[in-house]
């Protein structure tokens, strides 16, 4: 009890002396999240309304692949991002290895199903409901998917969240290719571990407070900003 | 009226899973007038006008239209669909997706809004709209393209007397104007009100076909005179 009192403290007098290691660590954490985020969501929203509009031969098999990748476990991702882009990988030519860039590829490979899957189950549901109304008005197969992505935004905004949630509270991976190095690939996560490591559980609970802030404030403002709680409207 | 015909329908065909859905069946429609549909449940109407409009695949058969240009035909279904949009958006979609120039896009909106009386919920959402309103906003999306044919599929079944009443004047003034309407009616009443032709489906197929008023008057099937009668037909 008294460990999370002063966590808290420590938390609240971090972030009001506007403490210059955790700014750097809360806006590295942002940077890589958020580019992940944004990677993902580019390739998994347009991915997941594909698979709910189009009919191909190995349409259940994609569905199912990308569902089972979502429980791939992240340190086995980083792992194999580590060897891809270690000096002897495939990519080693590229010098990635221990940068903020191999922890955005890891985190993009980790939420990409994440948030293709979400996404794709909810396009089908979308896609049920509009289906004869697009066929009927001789739509090509990009009117379809763009009108699906419009007018599902609200449960793609939840899927992307969902992604969001989950690179944001990752370690095990961008520990494995960012190295945790300071000033240069720590972020709150991996920092939380040190500090636990280190026996200084004060400043990992503050760390950790910050965290949920962060998740929570950046949650709050996706909502607020494309007015998902508005009614009437969509 | 004319003696070409917009639409021709040659030994076509349907069947699923070996089951025999429609036809074979032969049908021409002329090029005016109002056409009613009926028969029981299960006859093959929404098939046939599936069919027509070319949103159900036949097996066998052809159909032949004298316009080939799909956007010259529209479909109104029995349970209106509505996108998750506004009223506005919903009437502008269609000319969206042909590319029409967005002043000639907001005029016809703005006139069809006043024509179904919904010009005071241009920007409330089209999800909020009672039964009526929904499926004469469904009717007024399939016009605004000015369609040479619409195809409507029981657009009154589960409406009130007021708003079957309005939709009826709305759909009275479209065939004034030359709009060819085909329509599925379980609605005698509504057939009398509406039609200038009437084809009669049994299991699948063209029982009995004629102009209207012959029709009713004198049938020349048991099956035709027990259904205008109200008896059950199977």
């Amino acid at each position: 009890m008294i460990d999370i009192l002063d966590g808290l403290k420590a938390a609240f007098w971090l972030v009001i002396s506007f403490d210059a290691e955790l700014w750097e660590i809360s806006l590295r954490s942002l940077r890589v999240t958020l580019s992940a985020l944004i990677i993902a969501s580019l390739i998994a929203i347009p991915l997941g309304t594909y698979l709910a509009v189009q009919r191909f031969r190995y349409r259940r098999f994609a569905i199912s692949l990308i569902n089972a990748l979502m429980g791939l476990p992240p340190v086995v991702i980083g792992l194999l991002v580590y060897i891809a882009l270690s000096r002897s990988g495939p990519f080693g030519v590229l010098n990635l290895l221990f940068t903020p860039t191999a922890m955005i590829i890891a985190q993009v490979i980790i939420i990409t199903p994440v948030i293709a899957s979400i996404a794709h189950q909810a396009m089908r549901e979308l896609w049920a409901e509009y289906h004869d109304l697009l066929i009927s008005l001789n739509t090509t197969k990009w009117q379809r998917i763009v009108t699906l992505i419009r007018d599902g935004r609200r449960n793609l905004l939840t899927a992307a969240l969902a992604g969001f949630g989950r690179a944001i509270g990752e370690v095990g991976a961008i520990m494995v290719v960012g190295g945790n190095i300071d000033h240069v690939t720590r972020v709150l996560t991996t920092a939380i571990a040190l500090e636990t490591g280190k026996g200084d559980f004060a400043l990992a609970l503050a760390l950790g407070f910050v965290l949920i802030g962060i998740a929570i404030v950046v949650n709050l403002a996706i909502h607020t900003l494309s007015r998902t709680e508005r009614e009437g409207r969509w | 009226m004319s003696a070409k015909f917009p639409l021709e329908l040659d030994q076509v065909l349907v069947q699923r899973k070996g089951k025999v859905l429609l036809g074979p069946l032969d049908l021409s429609l002329k090029k005016n007038g109002v056409t009613i549909i009926l028969g029981p449940n299960g006859s093959g109407k929404t098939t046939l006008l599936r069919a027509m409009h070319g949103i159900e695949r036949i097996n066998g058969g052809r159909i032949t239209w004298a316009q080939e240009d799909p956007a010259k035909h529209a479909f109104v279904f029995q349970s209106p669909v509505v996108l998750r949009r506004t009223v506005a958006q919903n009437l502008a979609f269609p000319l969206q997706l042909l590319n029409v120039p967005r002043a000639e896009t907001e005029a016809a909106v703005a006139h069809w809004l006043t024509r179904i009386g919904l010009s005071g919920k241009s920007e409330t959402a089209a999800t909020r709209l009672s039964g009526g309103e929904r499926q004469k906003l469904a009717i007024a999306r399939a016009l605004i393209r000015k369609p040479d044919v619409l195809f409507l599929d029981e657009p009154c079944a589960n409406l009130d007397g007021y708003a079957t009443r309005e939709i009826e004047t709305i759909l009275g003034e479209t065939a004034e104007a030359g709009t060819r309407l085909v329509m599925a009616t379980h609605d005698m009443g509504q057939a009398r009100r509406l039609a200038d032709d009437i084809v009669f489906m049994l299991n699948g197929k063209v029982h009995e076909t004629g102009a209207a008023e012959a029709v009713i008057a004198r049938p020349q099937t048991e099956e035709l005179s027990a259904f205008l009668k109200g008896d059950i037909v199977v």
